[in-house]
């Protein structure tokens, strides 16, 4: 059997008294996009930076390749992509430049790889003469993907490529990893927007350190133990208040233009909760069934 | 104007950097109260002018009053009378709760007494009064970004500009955050916000949607959906910011 791209055995690590992450476990397969889905604090830099050598775990062990992070992270260096969280090119040389910088940097060259790159750089390709730091957020983006895969890496490490990105670049930079999945590269990618989960074959959740559930997105879905709806009124605002002052419902949150509330109970129905809300004195009042979103799940497992 | 009904009005607002056009004729009004969602792609040029809003900056042409006070004529006036929160960097990490209350407060004028009172009742809001010694640095972002939001109203602003507040921030904390956006514009502070989260841009009354330097849309979150005929706003951001 080959050996998977990236494991980590009880892996920990340790700023003086703070714990970044406590001892986790996982396996990524070959070819897989695997997402660290968390929020600011989780730890998903701490593990990033483990994988891509540049950080030494406080205990544990992880592999890239089958190569060891500590022992052998002159090899692993030659077979990973990193794309850091804070854009890290030079901002002082031109798009172009600072491609050839890192193709030469890994002993290759732009052209020997360029069908690696084409899909992405294509769109850069209008800009090259262009220096790093006039680029737009999007543009800055594309052109760090690109050179993390100049030099046809077996294994992409992106720590957060889509944070702080509009909403339309962030779907035009899932589509680019779904293609680039085609060419047989592992992605671990980490992101805090919940909701960039179901572009995952799998995604850990992750918690102050603490992985909450490792999964494909629609069996984490289906793993939700709870009765879930969604309730909408003239007065989204009210509805949350009400909601929580009834005895059934758990737990009532805002999402977008609806409020979820949850329940333990099995026997919850809507109709009944949509003549309370009507006798709240609530008007154009919608309650349905629904089946959870990433984001409720997150929201219940970290509960517990 | 009437200084009653819009904390700001914009009237043809253009902003050039060199030959860049960063904000290309805006128009718009926020009514006072209101909480207004200020949406737009990457580089369409938000952050210019929210600067000009916050009389940090200038406009090249065009007419902009925040608070009643002509951007042109008295930004000091209008700093005194906004608030301000960056995505980061807004408190100091090395100093504790408490003294990032003070420092902001002092820079605003007000006096020792009136600080420790309305600090008392702003942490009281978020039950953290025990936390007060604390240092920023040793607690969650959650955290962070409920007092940066707090310490951005100490000196009870007409209007406070969030700049991405909740991006990072766990999906909990996110919803708690909004919780005491409505609080604050229910206690009359009108909020002017950007974020990335879409679902975010429906808790707004209003917002507005730029791109390339123009507003390309902008009213209520259910007349927008019903205008371009989309289930969410984030249909709507993304069939216009596609063109």
């Amino acid at each position: 059997m080959a050996v998977q791209p990236i494991i980590a055995e009880d892996l920990g690590k340790s700023y003086g008294e703070i714990k970044a992450i406590g001892r986790i476990s996982f396996a990524v397969e070959k070819g897989e996009i695997f997402g660290i889905i968390g929020p600011d604090g989780a730890g998903k830099s701490t593990l990033i930076r483990i994988l891509a050598t540049l950080l030494l775990p406080g205990e544990g062990r992880a592999q890239v390749e089958g190569l060891d992070v500590v022992k052998d992270y002159r090899q692993i260096r030659k077979l990973i992509g990193y794309m850091p969280g804070r854009f890290s090119l030079y901002h002082d040389l031109s798009v172009e430049e600072n491609l050839n910088f890192y193709a030469t940097i890994f002993g290759t060259t732009v052209s020997e790889n360029y069908d690696m790159i084409r899909d992405i750089y294509i769109h850069l390709e209008p800009f090259k003469r262009r220096l790093a730091g006039h680029l737009s957020g999007g543009m800055k983006q594309k052109l760090a993907l690109s050179c993390a895969l100049v030099h046809k890496p077996h294994v992409l490490l992106l720590d957060e490529p889509t944070t702080g990105v509009d909403a339309v670049s962030r779907i035009d930079f899932w589509e680019l990893l779904k293609r680039l999945q085609e060419k047989e590269i592992t992605i671990l990618v980490s992101t805090p927007y919940m909701d960039e989960a179901a572009r995952c074959d799998r995604v850990a959740l992750i918690q102050e350190g603490h992985i909450l559930n490792i999964d494909r997105p629609d069996s984490i879905i289906q793993g939700y133990d709870r009765s879930l709806f969604s309730a909408t009124s003239d007065n989204p605002h009210q509805l949350l208040y009400d909601l929580r002052s009834y005895d059934a419902v758990e737990s009532v949150f805002p999402f977008g233009d609806q409020v979820h509330f949850n329940s333990l109970s099995e026997t919850l129905d809507a109709e009944e909760i949509q003549h309370f809300l009507t006798e709240k004195g609530h008007h154009r009042v919608t309650v349905k069934r629904i089946n959870p979103n990433i984001e409720d799940c997150f929201i219940a497992l970290m509960k517990k | 104007m009437t200084e009653e009904k819009n904390i700001i009005e914009v009237r043809d607002l253009v902003k050039k950097f060199g030959n860049f056009i960063a904000n290309d004729h805006l128009t718009f009004d926020v009514k006072r109260g209101e909480i207004f969602g200020f949406l737009g792609a990457n580089g369409a040029g938000k952050t210019t002018a929210m600067k000009i809003m916050c009389g940090l900056s200038s406009p090249t042409s065009g007419i902009v009053r925040v608070a009643g006070y002509s951007v042109n004529d008295n930004p000091d006036a209008i700093k005194k009378r906004v608030g301000y929160m960056s995505q980061r960097f807004s408190l100091y990490e090395d100093l504790t709760v408490e003294e990032n209350f003070r420092f902001y407060g002092g820079i605003y004028g007000m006096t020792g007494k009136k600080i420790r009172e309305k600090s008392n009742v702003l942490l009281g809001r978020l039950d953290l009064i025990p936390y007060r010694k604390r240092l920023i640095r040793s607690l969650p972002l959650g955290w962070k970004q409920k007092i940066a939001f707090s310490v951005a109203i100490i000196h009870d602003p007409q209007i406070v500009f969030l700049d991405e507040p909740t991006t990072g921030v766990d999906p909990l904390a996110r919803r708690q955050f909004w919780e005491l956006i409505y609080s604050t514009a229910a206690g009359g502070i009108t909020v002017f916000v950007t974020t990335h989260y879409m679902d975010e841009a429906e808790y707004c009354e209003r917002v507005s949607i730029m791109t390339e330097g123009k507003i390309v849309a902008i009213g209520t979150p259910a007349d927008l959906k019903q205008k371009y005929n989309a289930t969410s706003i984030e249909a709507v951001f993304l069939r216009l910011a596609r063109n």
